[in-house]
């Protein structure tokens, strides 16, 4: 879905989100609430620059709307995959972000996601991954990596990795996969913004992906090892 | 003198942490093993490449987590990612003075894939939300394999990181940013290009890595223990410095090709020497550079 | 992966209070060797899970020459193995034996 589409069935009371080459900003009204809405489109990928604007937007939140929730809207190739992003620190830059939108949490923020086409790796681990609740359109995609560059990594046949792809929740990089795993809270259809005012209403104030992920049977291990790591 | 790149995870803390005080949480008779790995008819190990624990390191009680490069190149699969989730959610409820990540790992273990992926998150959150209750996270890379993909993210989320010359610190390795963009984009294969773009010399010039130490496991448990006595706070003047350094860096260096076109523009006037420099002498030519 | 077990009697018991030991890495060419005690079993057994299949009478003869060269009962070890040589396998099995019977 593009963004257009997105933004004006989430916020159909209004809104002013504007795409600033790959980067959206703006507000979008749903109900009584003002959502900042802060995202990426046309399969961004994330260098530097875009991950640095993104933060400037979280930090001006907070510090001339305080406690008004954040929405993420994601769209995203992943990093960008160059030398020079590498040496300027892109990993900092998204760690940046990330340590952004924890302090904009602690500071009562509510943040939210929504992956409405693509979203893979670094590029979502510092979005919507870090929010509260994150949500996916029916017809998005979660990857790790293309399954060329993965077969190359792993030195597996990339046809045994397309097969576990069509048959494994664990590879298929359909967003109903990552529900089932926990980490996407639901695929959201039809009345968005409905969906979007219940979510900014309930999200979770800690992190519980894995005890969803074990309750919903995607992910057995993950919620029983990090009990015994924190109590044995 | 032992080497902390050539000692592997266990010998590393072994050399780290105080004599006798070192408990291992989930040991490896509690075989935490992959049923990822397993599914896919791959050698798995019994602590799944991570090991976890409490102890005491100069005095200072800590919670401790290292990764065994040589397993699986670190990466990070759902068992292994819970194990430091949960270590890191156990010091908010523990007096420690902090938490100790020995990092080594190429990131997310794509064997793992969506399950992989997830785990780093976790481990990206409960890194920062244990940061802002208040406890430090200190890195420490100098492994063979760096520390790259997610985890490099998770890495710049702690309080500090300590990396010795030989580590790597970044989020797409070379040999990825090969592949998807050609030989001329970055030669993997070239070790002094690697190491000017994310190698310890070049992250601590750059301000991404807090303390530079030899390669030796008591420098590292130096360097980890000061780290920790200074405390942490993630607040939002934290991140409002944060964001206005890495803006002038970007200002500053956007232009630059190579990891010594910004050492020199730093005031190095010979940066090709600067990966032949010892240790102390780089640190202490850097300071002299920022005083001034 | 394979997997293979082995029983040995005829053993010395294990000093009583040995903890539980684990020695190497499993990357490639190479194995991790844990040694558990366990208390009043009069055998030595191993387990082992081995990425090289096929080679069960190899393995036969290193757990073997194993035994015969520290004969304890009381224990269990367990491998997992990522396509290590008999000699690396017989080094890490010396060196797990020596970290569990090593007073501390």
């Amino acid at each position: 879905m593009d963004w257009h589409d997105v933004t004006a069935r989430l916020f159909p009371e209004g809104h002013h989100v504007v795409a600033d080459g790959d980067l959206l900003a703006g507000t979008g009204r749903c109900g009584d609430t003002t959502f900042a809405v802060i995202g990426s489109a046309h399969h961004a990928e994330i260098g530097v620059e875009l991950a640095l604007a993104m933060a400037r937007l979280v930090l001006a939140t907070m510090r001339t709307h305080p406690g008004r929730p954040i929405v993420f809207l994601v769209d995203t190739a992943g990093q960008r995959l160059r030398r020079r992003d590498e040496l300027l620190g892109l990993n900092r830059c998204m760690a940046h972000l990330a340590k952004c939108v924890e302090v904009a949490r602690s500071r009562g923020h509510r943040v939210l996601g929504l992956v409405y086409d693509q979203a893979l790796s670094g590029g979502f681990l510092a979005t919507g991954m870090m929010a509260d609740l994150c949500a996916a359109l029916p017809e998005s995609e979660i990857r790790v990596m293309n399954l060329s560059a993965m077969a190359r990594v792993t030195r597996q046949p990339v046809e045994r990795l397309a097969e576990l792809a069509r048959s494994s929740p664990v590879f298929a990089p359909g967003a109903i996969n990552y529900v089932k795993m926990g980490a996407i809270d639901a695929l959201w259809e039809g009345d968005l913004a409905a969906h979007l005012a219940a979510a900014v209403a309930d999200a979770p104030a800690t992190d519980t992906r894995r005890d969803v992920g074990q309750a919903r049977g995607g992910r057995l291990l993950a919620a029983p090892i990090a009990l015994r790591a924190n109590v044995e | 003198m032992q080497s902390y790149y050539e000692a592997n995870a266990r010998e590393r803390l072994d050399g780290l942490l105080d004599p006798g005080t070192f408990r291992e949480i989930l040991p490896p008779v509690a075989r935490t093993l992959s049923p990822h790995l397993q599914a896919l008819d791959l050698p798995a190990a019994f602590d799944d490449g991570i090991v976890i624990g409490t102890a005491k390191l100069e005095g200072l009680a800590v919670l401790v987590a290292a990764q065994e490069g040589g397993f699986m190149g670190g990466a990070v699969g759902e068992v292994q990612g819970a194990k430091i989730t949960g270590l890191l959610e156990r010091a908010r409820n523990a007096e420690v003075a902090g938490i100790v990540l020995l990092l080594e790992t190429g990131g997310v273990r794509l064997q793992e894939a969506n399950a992989g992926l997830i785990a780093v998150s976790e481990v990206i959150r409960a890194i920062c939300a244990t940061r802002v209750a208040g406890i430090p996270v200190i890195a420490a890379i100098g492994g063979q394999y760096g520390c790259f993909g997610g985890m490099g993210i998770a890495a710049a989320c702690c309080t500090g990181i300590v990396m010795s010359e030989e580590g790597r610190l970044g989020l797409s390795g070379p040999e990825v940013i090969e592949t998807a963009h050609g030989v001329e984009e970055f030669d993997s294969r070239d070790r002094a290009l690697v190491w000017r773009t994310v190698g310890g010399k070049h992250r601590f010039l750059l301000g991404d890595c807090d303390v530079l130490v030899d390669d030796r496991i008591d420098a590292f448990r130096r360097a980890i223990a000061q780290a920790l006595r200074e405390g942490d706070r993630l607040d939002l003047d934290a991140v409002e410095r944060e964001h206005a350094l890495l803006q002038r860096r970007v200002d500053r260096f956007g232009g630059c090709d190579d990891g010594a076109d910004i050492w020199r523009d730093l005031g190095f006037p010979d940066p090709e020497n600067v990966p032949l420099l010892a240790t102390d002498a780089l640190v202490a030519i850097s300071q002299r550079l920022r005083a001034a | 992966m394979e997997h293979l077990e082995y029983r040995f009697d005829g053993g010395r018991p294990a000093t009583a209070g040995s903890a539980a030991r684990i020695v190497g890495v499993v990357a490639s060419g190479n194995l991790e060797v844990l040694i558990e005690p366990v208390p009043g079993d009069p055998a030595c057994s191993i387990a082992i899970d081995t990425a090289a299949k096929g080679f069960g009478e190899i393995w036969q003869a290193v757990m073997a020459d194993f035994f015969a060269r520290h004969r304890l009962a009381g224990i269990r070890v367990s491998i997992n193995d990522a396509g290590a040589t008999p000699a690396i396998v017989a080094l890490r099995l010396d060196q797990a034996i020596e970290e569990f019977t090593r007073k501390r």
